[in-house]
């Protein structure tokens, strides 16, 4: 299963001060090191690893630890381990998502037991960096793969000042599954607006009262936040290490906010908690006309819905503005190495190997059907040709290949991305599900994260 | 070495393994989280010395504060029916009345032997809006569905759960109590001509107040820790059960999410100290009403 109940992720920021890099399949220059200095994010980039330096690493027996809840990935590591037969990777599973990191925080805090390298979703790196748990991979070559991975990737994987704190392993742009057999039923138009799709939800949940065209789940602050992404909003903004901006309560938050508020109020929505025994079985019967979700999306509704199979279409997020489609992204996770590993070289390549390596990639792609985060694979015709007969023979992944290139890729998340989900839940998720004014929820779920920033000793910049 | 002189040396030598994990596994941890409590670790700033700051926070915390009435309303409510029912099964078991004793005697205590995690998971499947045997069989009647995760009822479901957990092993030591009670009591009593009734009223029921007094003070403590439940359920009413639904909750989402270690520290500190009070005043009332 892919990743949701989490939240969100990274930063774009400038991407300035990329260091140039020594040749094209660098990995690296001089000083060993474990880059830097021992707070997140120190400025002064470290200067890279020699090439002999990285070959003596890899030709020296080490063991490296690696969290990650990837089921099977012993495939791709096998890859890695024949081509440097000296370094051995242990696979723990430390459990998907919070409880990974949850784990990951006590044994950074305890100071021993954390792994060499973790997997970690886009939107939880700024929650590490700022404690400088890991590890800036540019003097081990990662600048080099810059435009292997698609942009918007790039900029959620980069720091302020340039440092790469991880390598992209999957995406989830953000599109629409729907079920054509209900539109076609009731004379829907797949809506490619917002407006559009409030009609519809309208229109189907009259015509059908055990109906609904969609469901926005209260507890689901990843979701949300991909439908601000698509939205164009710039909910966190960082500038130096203590000083945040928090805006969730500006103008396109409230835009969303009445827009979904006002459906749900209306009760043509749904507002049920999500990957729940309850979801699914309104997934199965047909509750829902259709679901937004990720580029994950179609493989895992797959699995979980088959007495729906042929029933479902994909397309695009309806839009705002339907001259410029815009989406978000919703999921997709890297691999980041931390900062206090003992093998920072070996654990460097390992981390660009499993996700840039051509076969390791597409493995990912053909055994857990991620979809993929290089810009090879994004148009690679045996991928994008896939047509499976649940969607009705429909090209899915050439629909999220398109919508991924539509991703903006200037969003940002806060270094305290927990705090934040836990206080969305509890204040616009609950105007959801309660049916009450999600404006004004905004207004609290704003004044809950600054309140708590300025505790942990942020300057807080508001709207 | 004298006799006395020996025996006075083995007493320290029987209670030290005990003294030796009272300090390590009760003391040691307590003592570390009063340090705790007494400190900020900030993700800017890092980590200040603030004395009983958090303390003067945590006593004004609404959050905080609604947890804690939350459970004290959930105790004043769940505990006495449990232990009503706990009783009336140790008496109905104890007259010896009953066909099947075993057999409803092991059915009673099983829930108590099923992890309260599958308990709370299953419960959670029963109490199903879509899909749970209730919603069904409501609608099969015409009838509307009983949300039994609403706002207005979610204690009240929580309370069912934990009383089908806890009935069985509360009326075992009822049970127990009861069968200690010397036959001539009851052969005396039957003398004095009184019936089942009289006996259980005016025999059974003043042996049994020592136990009593036992099971009230185990649930005084397991209300106030009430934590797995509401933890479990929270997946599946996110919009009810918030993060500081109780007060052992809101200690471990700070901690764990919030990344709020010391405030955590404060948290469980008062909360140990709402009990070691709650239970303190259950027995004081209990032995003033002993001591006419």
């Amino acid at each position: 299963m892919p990743y949701f109940a989490s939240a969100s992720s990274p930063s774009p920021m400038s991407r300035r001060l990329f260091l140039s890099t020594t040749g094209a399949l660098s990995l690296g220059a001089a000083l060993t090191a474990c880059g830097g200095g021992d707070s997140g994010g120190s400025p002064a980039a470290a200067e890279p690893v020699a090439q002999a330096d990285i070959d003596k690493a890899m030709t020296t027996p080490t063991e490296l630890t690696f969290w990650t809840w990837v089921p099977n990935i012993a495939k791709e590591v096998a890859l890695f381990e024949k081509k440097y037969p000296a370094v051995k990777v242990k696979v723990v599973n430390a459990g998907q998502g919070t409880p990974e990191y949850t784990k990951l925080r006590t044994a950074l805090k305890a100071g021993s037991g954390a792994p060499d390298l973790v997997q970690i979703e886009y939107q939880a790196i700024p929650t590490f960096t700022i404690t400088g748990s890991l590890l800036d991979l540019r003097p081990y070559g990662a600048s080099a793969l810059k435009s292997t991975f698609v942009d918007w990737t790039w900029s959620q994987v980069s720091g302020p000042d340039g440092e790469i704190w991880a390598i992209p392993q999957d995406t989830g742009p953000m599109g629409m599954l729907y079920r054509k057999d209900i539109f076609d039923r009731h004379g829907i138009e797949v809506p490619g607006t917002w407006d559009e799709f409030a009609a519809a939800a309208r229109k189907l949940h009259k015509a059908d009262p055990d109906a609904y065209l969609t469901n926005l789940a209260a507890n689901q602050v990843a979701a949300w936040h991909g439908l601000l992404w698509q939205a164009g909003a710039k909910p966190y903004a960082t500038s130096g290490k203590s000083e945040i901006t928090i805006s969730v309560d500006d103008a396109v938050s409230r835009k969303l906010g009445a827009y979904w508020g006002g459906l749900a109020k209306e009760g043509v929505i749904g507002v049920e908690p999500d990957f729940t025994d309850s979801w699914y079985a309104a997934l199965n019967k047909g509750k829902y006309a259709t679901w937004i979700t990720a580029a994950w999306g179609p493989v895992f509704l797959s699995g979980s819905a088959k007495a729906t199979s042929g029933k479902w279409r994909a397309a695009p997020l309806p839009q705002w503005d339907a001259a410029k489609p815009s989406s978000g992204n919703w999921g997709g996770s890297t691999t980041a190495v931390i900062r206090s590993t003992k093998n920072p070289v070996a654990a460097a390549v390992f981390a660009q190997f499993l996700n840039s390596d051509p076969a390791s990639a597409k493995m990912f792609a053909t055994e857990q059907f991620f979809f993929p985060a290089t810009k090879a694979l994004l148009t690679d015709a045996a991928f994008v040709a896939d047509a499976p007969p649940f969607y009705g023979g429909q090209k899915v992944n050439q629909v999220f290949a398109d919508i991924s290139s539509t991703v903006n890729s200037s969003f940002q998340w806060p270094p305290f991305l927990d705090q934040a989900a836990t206080d969305w839940t509890e204040t616009v998720g609950k105007s959801l599900a309660d049916r009450t004014d999600t404006i004004r929820a905004l207004g609290s779920w704003q004044s809950r994260m600054t309140t708590y920033a300025k505790n942990q000793g942020f300057t807080v910049k508001g709207s | 070495m004298t006799a006395a002189r020996r025996r006075r040396a083995a007493g320290p030598l029987f209670v030290a393994p005990f003294l030796a994990l009272f300090l390590l596994l009760f003391l040691a941890p307590l003592g570390y989280a009063a340090y705790l409590s007494l400190f900020q670790d900030r993700l800017i700033g890092g980590n200040v010395f603030v004395g009983l700051d958090n303390y003067t926070q945590a006593l004004r915390d609404p959050q905080l504060l609604h947890g804690v009435g939350r459970v004290a309303l959930f105790f004043v409510i769940q505990v006495p029916l449990m232990l009503l029912l706990a009783l009336l099964f140790a008496l109905a078991l104890d007259s010896g009345l009953l066909r099947l004793a075993r057999v409803i005697r092991l059915g009673i205590f099983v829930p108590y032997a099923v992890p309260s995690v599958v308990a709370a998971l299953m419960w959670g499947y029963l109490y199903g809006p879509d899909f749970g045997p209730f919603a069904q069989l409501s609608r099969d009647l015409g009838l509307p569905a009983p949300d039994f995760l609403s706002d207005g009822r979610l204690l009240g479901s929580l309370a069912n759960i934990v009383t089908w957990e806890f009935v069985g092993y509360n009326m075992i030591i009822l049970y127990a109590a009861l069968r200690t009670i010397p036959q001539e009591l009851y052969e005396a009593a039957a003398m004095d001509g009184a019936g089942a009734w009289r006996i259980a009223w005016s025999v059974k029921l003043p042996a049994l107040r020592p136990a009593l007094l036992l099971t009230l003070l185990f649930s005084v403590i397991g209300s106030f820790q009430l934590f797995n439940e509401p933890n479990l359920l929270m997946k599946i009413a996110p919009d009810v059960i918030s993060s500081s639904y109780t007060a052992n909750l809101y200690a471990y989402s700070l901690a764990f999410t919030g990344q709020q270690v010391n405030y955590a520290a404060t948290v469980s500190f008062l909360l140990g100290l709402v009990i070691v009070i709650a239970s303190y005043a259950v027995l004081l009332t209990a032995n003033r009403r002993r001591t006419p």
